[in-house]
């Protein structure tokens, strides 16, 4: 199989900069989301810098408030749909073919087009922070009328850009769904499907499901500040709050679609290092499908403090507290595999490792910012800030970094520097914790999220935080040197890289030939 | 296991020694719903913590002894109904212990009922305006803090950034209802001690209440960004006893009726044009130096300069009337409720003539009261 793939690897493609613009290769393209992905999380990073720079000390030091404000927003905004999604996407791009023995993704094109209208959609995001009147200003969640009627005049390109990453996302998701429901190889039955293809197929759902809401929203705040609509306008009969209720139905689910892919990945690297097969690999499925349908009826979580009646707070207390039990068997089932198993522990197991710990920690904090009037007082502080950066940090973007320190070697057939990776990992590990863990603490005592200055109580916490944010933002200039360096030399690797490895994917020669699985594999 | 400890025992006792003065918690507060609060986030904590305990605890057991390099080899199980079962009933029963003190507090909560006394609370860019229904009473509630403090040219008081002119003044042992609503964009009330925070939304009304158990003075923030200084909107609180509150709604209502005879007689006053570039840069830097900056060159882009403006340079009448009133639809609001005939004239005037805008103009209380008079 292998030598004949290898065989194929000499194509008939253009080369140089044509090569990677008209590639219709899910391989190239999937390398093309996560090298985007990777660009997008070091410029998000460079604005969190700012912020933690302006919040070292009490006082406005660095930057001015309304520049704060566009900071928090586009850092958010392309962290989010920049830096998590596209690497999802780029993940699933390489590995769902090589996962489900097929060819190509289903609908190649479409590919192409899906990944290259990201970077003009990011552009036009950041462009619009150099020009007069700045960028957007009013959070990620843009909320009317803040965005509508108080933002400046670019607010137009913040609409246009978030129009072109749903349509970008729209298409990978329908991508997804195609080459995993059509091109399964022979054998390979639903309930043989790899965990990481399952929770990316339920994501793709989702984000079908709730992209176009996302792009309702934008579309109202688009008429609204520019063409005399009062969707959210109280003066003209609109309801602001209702702006509130569509962007989290879009935005609660957009949660899920960050982290259920992850679970994917470290259900795959347990077991390949813990060298036992994965623990309830059925409950496993289920409790994906069901975190994925739970997501649609829990969105006004959110909205606690909005002015809801009575009963509306409680049923979503309810089904929010219920999110914890399909979540819980999911961290019950990592730890059963690797109850007795033989374990080792290579870089990717050790992010996986944290992973489970700290996104466990962050599932913690929203079980409690799921009481409703306890969440009264954690609402809009560093609580949340500190709980949604546990599980999208440590959460979302360890997974991503398990992944390619899991497949890297079998991308590019070298092995990355352990000793780097090593240094990579601590640190990461040890200043992250810095910087979001303090978080907690500062949240319960006060400090509401998106303030440029703050009262005295908060200076020696604040400090720590940024230091802790620093020292997180360099060490991840360490992960650039890996995957540079593994890109260009390094040990060769067998083709199946991992002692405990199961999967196709581990079928195939290393690197990873241009063309795979032309013929399906059987699956016994 | 020495390390375990030592570990344990630093992430324990750090927060303690080292930051004194920090607090790392929630408050427990001055109501017997804060109370509750806090209860409910200790327990749902602590619940936390066990479960924490107990499952990375069986976790890093299973990384010590069942590592390949101790010669472990792997064991085949890869489902069990049984504890799969167990494990998805246990965490649903603690749930429901979970649920049921939260239940009561949240209705305890809402029932805004039976209040001795309402208050209705408007946010606006960037400060509070409190209203106490039953008596008349009205005004606004600015942060104090020294914008030499903010820029780091003086030293910061301790109260740094959660200091008002005037802070909303509360009998203790009251039930007092708010009714929360905001002139422009959302925003969100909030004081810890008494576990209030509830959005004030344009143009929907929302309630809260608050029955304070102790004298004292509490200070809270907006918790909803609300724009570009949505850091310096501090809410204070300060509870009295209900004789002292009552002495003081009378002296409000005194202060309100010499503050109307005063409003009526500077209609008939000249003032010197020394007197109203003073009052009139106090007013500017506290109302009007958030947007259109203290050099009076606004930002680009979003808040529109002064210096040079057609508005300043142009028509007296329309400048009047855009401090007066507002421009609708815009961040540009109306000060006519928020400032009295002599500040009004005075931060005019200031616009006309700080920042080489030299247009010489003298704008008197009369012309405001007249400018005023025609509009209405």
């Amino acid at each position: 199989m292998s030598a004949h793939a290898e065989h194929n690897s000499h194509h008939h493609a253009p080369s140089g900069f044509k090569r990677w613009l008209f590639t219709t290769n899910h391989k190239d393209i999937g390398s093309l989301y996560l090298i985007f992905s990777l660009i997008m999380f070091l410029i998000g990073g460079a604005m969190a810098m700012v912020i933690r720079a302006e919040l070292f000390q009490p006082g406005l030091q660095f930057v001015d408030p309304h520049f704060f404000n566009q900071m928090t927003t586009v850092h958010g905004l392309i962290m989010v749909f920049g830096a998590v999604m596209p690497a999802f996407v780029g993940l699933a791009n390489w590995m769902v073919p090589m996962m489900i023995g097929a060819p190509d993704m289903a609908l190649p094109r479409m590919n192409n087009w899906s990944f290259w209208i990201l970077p003009f959609a990011f552009s036009i995001l950041i462009a619009s922070l150099f020009m007069e009147g700045g960028g957007p200003d009013f959070g990620w969640t843009f909320y009317a009328p803040l965005s509508t009627t108080y933002s400046n005049d670019n607010t137009a390109l913040f609409v246009f850009a978030v129009h072109i990453m749903g349509i970008s996302s729209i298409m990978g998701a329908i991508n997804v769904v195609v080459t995993i429901v059509n091109m399964r190889a022979p054998g390979m039955t639903w309930m043989k499907l790899p965990l990481f293809v399952w929770t990316w197929l339920i994501t793709a759902f989702l984000l079908i499901a709730v992209m176009p809401v996302l792009a309702g929203a934008v579309t109202m705040v688009l008429t609204d500040k520019y063409f005399g609509t009062d969707f959210f306008n109280a003066a003209g009969g609109g309801d602001p709050v209702m702006f509130q209720h569509i962007f989290w139905f879009f935005g609660h689910p957009e949660v899920y679609i960050m982290i259920l892919p992850a679970f994917g990945i470290i259900s795959t690297i347990i077991p390949t290092f813990a060298r036992k097969p994965l623990f309830g690999y059925a409950s496993m499925v289920y409790a994906t499908a069901s975190i994925a349908l739970l997501s649609f009826i829990v969105w006004a979580h959110h909205m606690f403090t909005t002015g809801m009646p009575l009963a509306g707070e409680l049923f979503f207390m309810y089904s929010t507290m219920l999110i914890s039990v399909p979540t819980g068997v999911k961290v019950f089932n990592w730890v059963a595999t690797m109850w007795r198993g033989s374990m080792t522990f290579e870089i990717p197991m050790m992010f996986s490792i944290a992973f489970i710990v700290l996104f466990t920690l962050g599932g913690f904090s929203g079980l409690m910012l799921a009481i409703t009037p306890v969440d009264f007082q954690y609402h809009d502080t560093y609580f949340v800030v500190a709980h949604f950066h546990y599980v999208l940090v440590t959460g979302a973007v360890f997974s991503i970094m398990a992944g390619v320190y899991y497949w890297l070697p079998k991308w590019t057939g070298n092995m990355y520097h352990i000793g780097l990776a090593k240094a990579h990992f601590w640190l990461s590990l040890i200043s992250v914790n810095i910087l979001f863990f303090p978080m907690h603490f500062v949240g319960l005592a006060g400090m509401p999220r998106r303030i440029p200055d703050y009262a005295l109580q908060f200076a020696d916490f604040n400090a720590i935080i940024s230091i802790g944010g620093f020292a997180f933002g360099l060490s991840q200039l360490l992960f650039v040197v890996v995957v540079i360096k593994c890109a260009r030399k390094g040990d060769k690797v067998d083709d199946k890289v991992w002692e405990g490895a199961k999967g196709l994917e581990w079928e195939v020669a290393s690197p990873a030939p241009y063309h795979t699985f032309e013929q399906p594999p059987v699956v016994k | 296991m020495r390390l375990v400890q030592l570990t344990l025992w630093l992430i324990l006792m750090l927060p303690q020694s080292v930051f004194a003065n920090s607090q790392y918690n929630l408050p427990v507060g001055v109501t017997d719903i804060s109370e509750n609060v806090y209860n409910l986030h200790m327990i749902i904590f602590l619940i936390c913590c066990v479960i924490g305990v107990i499952v990375f605890g069986v976790m890093f057991w299973s990384i010590y002894h069942h590592r390949k390099s101790k010669g472990a080899t792997a064991a085949q199980f890869h489902e069990s109904t049984k504890i799969e079962i167990l494990w998805t009933a246990i965490p649903f029963v603690i749930l429901i212990v979970m649920a049921i003190p939260a239940t009561k507090t949240l209705i305890a909560m809402e029932d805004t009922t039976k209040a001795d006394l309402t208050i209705k609370i408007t946010g606006s860019q960037w400060k509070w305006h409190y209203q106490y229904l039953e008596h008349d009473i009205e005004f606004y509630s600015v942060l104090s803090t020294p914008r030499e403090q903010i820029n780091n040219s003086e030293d910061k008081s301790d109260t740094y950034l959660l200091d008002v002119d005037k802070p909303l003044v509360l009998p203790k042992d009251k039930k007092v209802r708010f009714l929360m609503t905001s002139d422009d964009v959302i925003h969100s009330w909030w004081v810890p001690e008494f576990a209030v925070k509830k959005d004030a939304n344009p143009g929907f009304i929302n309630e809260a209440w608050t029955r304070v158990n102790e004298v004292g003075v509490y200070r809270g923030q907006c918790a909803e960004l609300c724009g570009k200084d949505h850091g310096f909107m501090p809410v204070v609180v300060e509870v009295k006893e209900v004789a002292d509150f009552d002495a003081w709604l009378v002296e409000s209502k005194q202060q309100k009726v010499a503050a109307a005879a005063e409003e009526a007689a500077s209609a008939n006053i000249a003032m010197s044009k020394e007197e109203l570039m003073t009052l009139g840069e106090q007013v500017y830097m506290t109302h009007c130096a958030a947007c259109h900056q203290p050099n009076g060159a606004g930002l680009p882009g979003v808040f529109p300069a002064l210096k040079n403006s057609p508005i300043a340079l142009g028509d007296i009448n329309a400048h009047i009337d855009i401090v007066v009133n507002g421009k609708p639809a815009t961040a540009m609001q109306g000060y006519a409720k928020m400032l009295n005939l002599k500040e009004l004239a005075s931060v005019v005037t200031y616009e006309r003539n700080a920042w080489e805008n030299n247009t010489g103009d003298l704008v008197q209380p009369s012309d405001i009261q007249q400018a005023n008079g025609e509009a209405k």
